[in-house]
């Protein structure tokens, strides 16, 4: 007696478990197109490659230094103008 | 001692390096670029991947990209625009290395009015958004092009090869999803005892399965269906009529089951032969996106041309230039449309469309044909006819009328799948019929197991794995297919056409060879003196052959377009030139500019024979495959060179000079029309006729980003050497596909005892199926991949 309800709960679980499975995997698949037509199957070397660069170049403080640079070469030709 | 590397490119500096920031240079260009990167302390550049720069050899004029400017043209290359922030992809095919990446994506330092720059390193793309406030699309051009990353703009883009791939891989993940789930419920049928499971779970299992089986046959597989139906209006049987018969039984007998609850079916059989002819596919498909096989004489044509108008210079269109509009043509730029010369002395390289290797010498008045390239001072042109009405593109386009026979009609597998399909119709039938007498309660089960299990699964997957595999090799080798079906028809060609300039000789250098007196080493010194000042290539092709490097200084140097050059050295007079020039008259019947007089202090001294170079490893190429094949030369250059390579065509009737791109055409067209499968191996526009003509047309290219026209395949100049193996390679590929198609039809055969004796259960056609296709698979790949291993070493 114990022993059938056992079974008749433990097949329902598995209908459960497989109804929850094929949800899980479903959304898989729609992660999967959705990176698909986002674009990121299209390249396959440069993100790799992209990582490894060091994010503080010369760049940042140059950057600094132009926008001064910049400014004061902007601010010339608005003089000679005047 | 070790040659001294140019610190940007890498290449050989040779004796006198340029020298800046105490390293070494081969040139002024490479010294720029490092220039520009080092003031921008952009020098990590040289870390990432060391002397990865690229060397450019001509400096092009300033207002090169002066066309960016016009507005009705920018918005035509710009992806977006709002007036303040723009957006622009370009193809920049030297794109190589991690550098170029690193580079590319700080832009922003070089020119701050650029906000982003991404880069597609698969497409060589680089993608730009920038303020246009701060900067225009022309000062990035040119930016591109100062640090050697030179952008191709061209008018015309192709999306439609990237959308399919995207398509393929959903339809590969959605059947793989379907696939996975679906043998995870029919797994309990495969167990002994599953007669015991419940009933309501063997429903609930076969109504999953139909669920999930839905979008595989009517998305997934809905190429199939469409080609097997387009085919068979055309009244041919391709491989997919078969696999859409069987997707169609499987679907329908499994769906019957499943309703009738008889049996949980063959879903999961289903998916995954979707799943892997779909993965096929994509294997098959998988091809070399930066490059193109498919150019127009648009993408040979520049974007814009110089119109002069009561002396005022304007950049417009080409599409905007009419008969009688005066246009200018700079150095090493190309006339676009037929046109009369009004000022400047024409000196036009025609090789690309005749294919003769020397410029020719054009007068004021005379007619200039589309295609040329001026060599020296700008010339003015008055244009005669419109750009799409010229003679080169109305060539061209009376070419492109090839009928479309992508799928192949006389494909092996096409002709072996006409065969099996009738063989297993009948085969279903009469074992329909036999248990329709015999017990008429299988009589159906029968025949549609024979649809079922013969569905050619192992078949059609054999075709895109072996050339699937043939092609990446090639690939890797510097041998590019347009596609896979390719393979199959090298490996049929019986007889090979070659083009001569560019294709079995050097485009652009000569061999020179010296009748005469003998010259003693101050005389070579001063002819090289004279000779390096010009331009013209016979005076290069001079000045490389002579090997002393004393440079003596050149008084009084004058070039005589046609005739020659004229120089005093130390008082000496020295002139070189046509024998008119230097002897005053002409004895000889062949092209003057092949034989090159000498005269120093008004003594002929003798004369050079210019040979065109032939490419490393012609006469080998040439003699192993002539074992195989009938070997055919047609030229538009004159016969000057015929005596010598006739020893290496052996027959004189195959030897042809003089001919124009519609005489090749013709040619490649009588060769076909007597049986022969014919390829074409040539290089340039002159040839685009005949390539397209051809079974197969490869096309020679020193950059295979560049100038390449219409054809099958690509092969990379420095592989010209190992063409006959790559013939060799096709037909070895074919005989792995005969062997996986013997293995296939193995299968069948005992797939089709189970089915034709009526007892086909699910769990048979769940493990035969899948097995013969992956084993299939794995023959094929590892053979080639074999054959690919043996043949490098075999070298």
């Amino acid at each position: 007696m114990f022993s059938k309800i056992s079974i008749y709960i433990s097949l329902h679980a598995i209908v459960f478990l497989i109804i929850i499975g094929a949800i899980v995997t479903g959304g898989f698949v729609i992660a999967f197109i959705w990176a698909v037509k986002g674009g990121q199957y299209e390249d396959d070397y440069s993100p790799a490659v992209r990582i490894l660069f060091d994010d503080d170049l010369p760049e940042k403080k140059d950057k600094e230094n132009k926008e001064e640079k910049k400014d004061t070469e902007e601010e010339k030709p608005v003089n000679s103008i005047k | 001692m070790e040659p001294v590397k140019c610190i940007h490119c890498g290449e050989d500096c040779g004796k006198h390096p340029v020298m800046w920031d105490g390293k070494p240079f081969c040139c002024n260009g490479c010294k720029t670029v490092y220039q520009i990167l080092n003031e921008k302390d952009l020098s990590q550049y040289y870390k990432i991947a060391p002397m990865s720069g690229i060397k450019v050899d001509t400096s092009s004029a300033g207002n090169k990209y002066a066309y960016l400017d016009d507005k009705e043209l920018k918005s035509k290359i710009l992806d977006f625009s709002d007036g303040g922030i723009s957006k622009v992809r370009m193809f920049i095919p030297a794109i190589h290395c991690s550098s170029c990446i690193w580079l590319l994506e700080n832009l922003n330092t070089l020119e701050p009015g650029i906000i982003h720059s991404s880069v597609n390193f698969v497409k060589k793309e680089v993608f730009i958004t920038y303020n246009e406030e701060k900067t225009s699309l022309r000062r990035i051009a040119e930016l591109l092009e100062s640090i050697h990353y030179i952008p191709e703009i061209s008018l015309e883009k192709n999306e439609e090869n990237k959308k399919s791939q995207k398509d393929i891989l959903i339809k590969i993940g959605i059947a793989g999803f379907s696939f996975m789930n679906i043998m995870l419920y029919n797994f309990p049928e495969y167990l002994p005892g599953s007669q015991q499971l419940e009933g309501f779970l063997k429903d609930f299992f076969g109504w999953m399965s139909f669920i999930l089986v839905l979008p595989v046959v009517f998305y997934c597989s809905n190429d199939y269906f469409l080609s097997a139906f387009k085919n068979l209006k055309k009244g041919i049987i391709n491989i997919d009529l078969p696999i859409a018969l069987g997707i169609t039984t499987l679907f329908l007998q499994s769906s019957w089951m499943i309703f009738t609850g008889t049996g949980i079916g063959y879903m999961d059989s289903l998916t995954g032969l979707v799943f892997f002819l779909l993965i096929g596919k994509w294997y098959q498909n998988k091809t070399y996106q930066a490059l193109s096989f498919e150019r127009t004489y648009k993408s040979f044509f520049p974007v814009a041309v110089t119109k002069v108008k009561e002396s005022e210079e304007n950049v417009v269109a080409l599409s905007d230039i009419a008969p009688n509009d005066h246009i200018l043509i700079r150095n090493h730029e190309l006339i676009p449309t037929d046109s009369v010369l009004v000022k400047g002395n024409g000196n036009i390289d025609y090789s690309f469309v005749t294919g003769e290797s020397l410029p020719v010498i054009k007068k004021e008045g005379d007619v200039l044909f589309a295609g040329g390239r001026q060599i020296g001072s700008s010339i003015e042109l008055e244009v005669t006819k419109s750009v799409d009405q010229s003679n080169l593109t109305q060539l061209w386009n009376q070419y492109q009328t090839k009928a479309e026979s992508e799928d192949g009609i006389e494909s092996v597998v096409n002709k072996v799948s006409q065969y099996f399909t009738i063989v297993i119709l009948l085969v279903a039938v009469a074992a329909g019929t036999f248990w329709l007498f015999r017990d008429p309660s299988k009589a159906i089960f029968a025949f549609t197991s024979v649809l079922i299990i013969a569905c050619p699964c192992a078949l059609a997957l054999t075709l895109p794995f072996t050339f699937g595999s043939t092609m990446r090799w090639f690939g890797r080798s510097g041998f590019y297919l347009k596609q896979s079906s390719v393979v199959e028809r090298l490996s049929k060609t019986d007889t090979i056409v070659f083009d001569k300039t560019g294709t079995i000789t050097y485009s652009a250098e000569m061999d020179t060879e010296w009748k005469g007196e003998k010259l003693s080493g101050e005389e070579m010194g001063m002819i090289r003196s004279v000779s390096m000042h010009s331009a013209h290539p016979v005076s290069r092709a001079i000045t490389n052959d002579i090997p002393d490097k004393i440079i003596y200084p050149v008084e009084k140097f004058k070039e005589i377009p046609g005739m020659g050059i004229t120089a005093e050295v130390k008082g000496i007079k020295v002139n070189i030139g046509s024998e008119e020039f230097i002897t005053g008259k002409t004895t000889r019947s062949e092209a003057v500019s092949t034989i090159v007089f000498v005269n120093i202090n008004n003594q002929i001294k003798g004369y050079f024979v210019i040979h065109n170079k032939y490419r490393e490893g012609m006469e080998q190429v040439i003699n192993s495959l002539s074992e195989n094949y009938e070997l055919h030369l047609i030229s538009g250059d004159n016969d000057s060179e015929k005596e010598r390579l006739l020893p290496v065509f052996r027959d004189k009737t195959r030897l042809h000079f003089n001919q124009s791109p519609e005489d090749k055409f013709r040619y490649i067209k009588r060769l076909k029309s007597e049986g022969h499968k014919v390829l074409m191996v040539g290089d340039g526009l002159n040839d685009a006729g005949a390539l397209n003509e051809s079974d197969v047309g490869i096309s020679i290219a020193d950059d295979i980003f560049q100038f390449s026209p219409a054809c099958d395949a690509i092969l990379k100049s420095g592989k010209f050497k190992n063409l006959n193996g790559f013939m060799t390679f096709t037909r070895k590929a074919m005989w792995v596909v005969f062997a996986s198609f013997t293995i296939s039809f193995l299968y069948n055969v005992v797939g089709l005892s189970f089915a034709v004796g009526g007892n086909l259960s699910p769990i048979i056609a769940a493990i035969l199926m899948p097995i013969s296709s992956v084993s299939v698979v794995a023959f094929a790949t590892l053979n080639i991949s074999l054959l690919a291993k043996h043949y490098k070493t075999g070298k």
